[in-house]
């Protein structure tokens, strides 16, 4: 038996370097096209307020009109002029406070029910019953417990981060490969150091997670929250607002709302991926 | 291979029953091994044969259901640094890049930091992973995530290493460049290995002793001392011969199990 061998050919020297065009495009796209429906929204609701499809909502311009009011003023000095600033760190305090003490409480308790077969059969029904009454639901009790005002708004923003905190805690302590504890056993990390060496740092992208969807659901809430009688913050504005029927208001106080959420959720998203540069899939 | 006085470990008479719902497995059967101190011992059979089961009780992770595992005479009540696993599918800690995975075992016995590094920069270098020190294990290949999985259980002094088909995930090329790598660790090292494979001709490169296991019920067929010299070649006449031994006993069972 014998081995025919042939050399290879020699290779072709490559040079499809890419030109600068198409670099830039490369680096645009995502903006470009994130915008795409935005602007397309915008222009339908600018053509359907100007042909007078509807005479209910206001024009983009007159939108844009009352958000400038509303947070530098000099243009109508009603009582809403230059107060965006007041009134967003007012629903910042709730948002990020019950955001806080939902995951003060949604931690430990989601890693006792994760962790221990007895705090899990103690807690875990009762919190499965409790977890699909909406927040809105909870607003009538909420104001007889804790009064009418901020307390309220604050508990019910909690509620509505408590959750999203709490199953990804229990899911990410459970969910840790088994062949991690052996690992860990062998290597001489047994007993108690293992909750610290292998299950904290093993759940922390699951825990992350519900942290991400928490905050989310605490600015989703933030609205009933205010509804509870607060003289201010964005959604106290919007519920103002409707009363007024100043439509244009409620949709600045959407739009302030949409915006803060949204570079809230970015900057947890950037800290998230320094901090799980490990995990392959947690790049959001 | 010189035996000294007393086993590094060894088993005696060891069954291991599972229950499974309403079914009893007896995944090993009166097994009795008896490894040197610097033995490469491999175990080898079909799947359902016991191997892993006599390796997990080896490595302290199972307790026998009847008989004996003892290391320098003692029983093994559980799992401990002396005897360190390699698993197939690695099971690296995510979270920890390749210096830390390394360290995880040192920096668990409460060494100090510049302790452990010395240690870590040793072993690092021992399987040529340097240039990814700072690498998680995801952006590592299936290659090298084995090879910090085989420093992680050196670094810690293991006396004895535990291998469940390690190479049995890697591609061809990677497997022969890893199990060169291993032989030259071990003969400079002078540990003992018990390494579980299915593969006749990965047992018969690396090992100086051939357990062969047969399933249903795992128990092991026969105990085979290879004086091959080594470095051994894969395409000898003599390796061959042995190949032929061995895969006639690893297949004796069939007869006997009309299935």
């Amino acid at each position: 038996m014998s081995i025919a061998q042939t050399s290879p050919a020699p290779a072709v020297a490559a040079s499809d370097r890419p030109l600068p065009t198409r670099g830039l495009w490369h680096r645009l796209k995502p903006t470009v096209l994130a915008l795409i429906v935005p602007l397309l929204l915008l222009a339908f609701w600018q053509v359907a307020t100007t042909q007078h499809w509807t005479r209910l909502i206001p024009t983009p311009y007159a939108v844009a009109e009352c958000m400038v009011d509303f947070a530098v003023g000099g243009i109508f000095d009603d009582a809403y002029s230059a107060t965006l600033l007041t009134h967003l760190l007012a629903s910042m305090s709730r948002v990020y406070g019950g955001f806080a003490l939902a995951a003060l409480f949604a931690l430990p308790i989601g890693l006792m029910i994760g962790r221990m077969p007895w705090a899990r059969m103690l807690l875990d029904p009762f919190l499965q019953v409790m977890r699909p009454i909406p927040v809105t639901a909870w607003l009538p009790l909420s104001m007889i417990l804790f009064g009418l005002g901020a307390k309220s708004a604050f508990a019910l923003v909690c509620l509505g981060a408590f959750y999203p905190i709490l199953l990804n805690t229990v899911f990410g302590v459970r969910a840790v490969d088994p062949k991690l504890f052996e690992a860990a056993s062998m290597l001489g990390c047994s007993g108690s150091a293992q909750f610290y060496k292998v299950v904290l740092p093993a759940a922390v992208p699951s825990i992350f997670t519900g942290l991400r969807l928490g905050l989310g659901l605490a600015w989703f809430v933030i609205v009933v929250g205010e509804m509870t009688g607060v003289p201010e913050g964005l959604g106290a504005v919007i519920m103002d607002g409707r009363t007024l029927s100043r439509t244009e208001l409620v949709i600045c106080g959407m739009i302030v709302i949409g915006l803060a959420g949204y570079l809230s959720d970015r900057v947890v998203v950037a800290t998230g991926n320094r901090l799980l540069r490990w995990s392959p899939n947690h790049h959001g | 291979m010189a035996e000294s006085a007393t086993p590094i470990v060894e088993i005696k008479s060891v069954s291991k029953v599972f229950q499974l719902q309403d079914q009893t497995i007896h995944a090993l059967s009166d097994a009795h091994l008896s490894i040197g101190k610097g033995e490469f011992v491999c175990l080898i059979g079909a799947s359902g044969c016991g191997k892993s089961t006599l390796l997990r009780i080896i490595a302290g992770f199972e307790q026998p259901s009847a008989g004996e595992a003892l290391m320098w005479g003692r029983p093994i009540a559980g799992p401990d640094p002396t005897r360190g696993m390699v698993f197939q599918d690695y099971a690296l800690f995510p979270w920890l890049n390749v210096r830390d995975n390394i360290g995880f075992g040192p920096a668990a016995r409460g060494l100090g930091g510049a302790e452990v590094n010395g240690i870590v920069d040793k072993f690092i270098d021992l399987v040529g992973l340097g240039k990814f020190a700072n690498a998680y294990p995801h952006q590592l290949s299936g290659g090298m995530k084995q090879r910090v999985a085989i420093a992680r259980v050196l670094a810690n002094d293991a006396e004895v290493v535990l291998m469940d088909e390690p190479f049995g995930a890697l591609d061809a090329m990677t497997r022969e460049r890893l199990q060169d790598e291993l032989l030259e660790i071990w003969q400079r090292t002078k540990l003992t290995v018990v390494f579980v494979t299915h593969s006749v001709e990965e047992a018969i490169f690396l090992a100086n002793r051939v357990v062969v296991m047969t399933p249903g019920p795992g128990r092991i067929e026969s105990d085979n001392t290879l004086d091959l010299p080594r470095p051994r070649d894969v395409a000898s006449p003599e390796f061959n011969a042995i190949r032929r031994v061995l895969s006639a006993k690893l297949h004796s069972h069939h007869g006997k199990k009309a299935a």
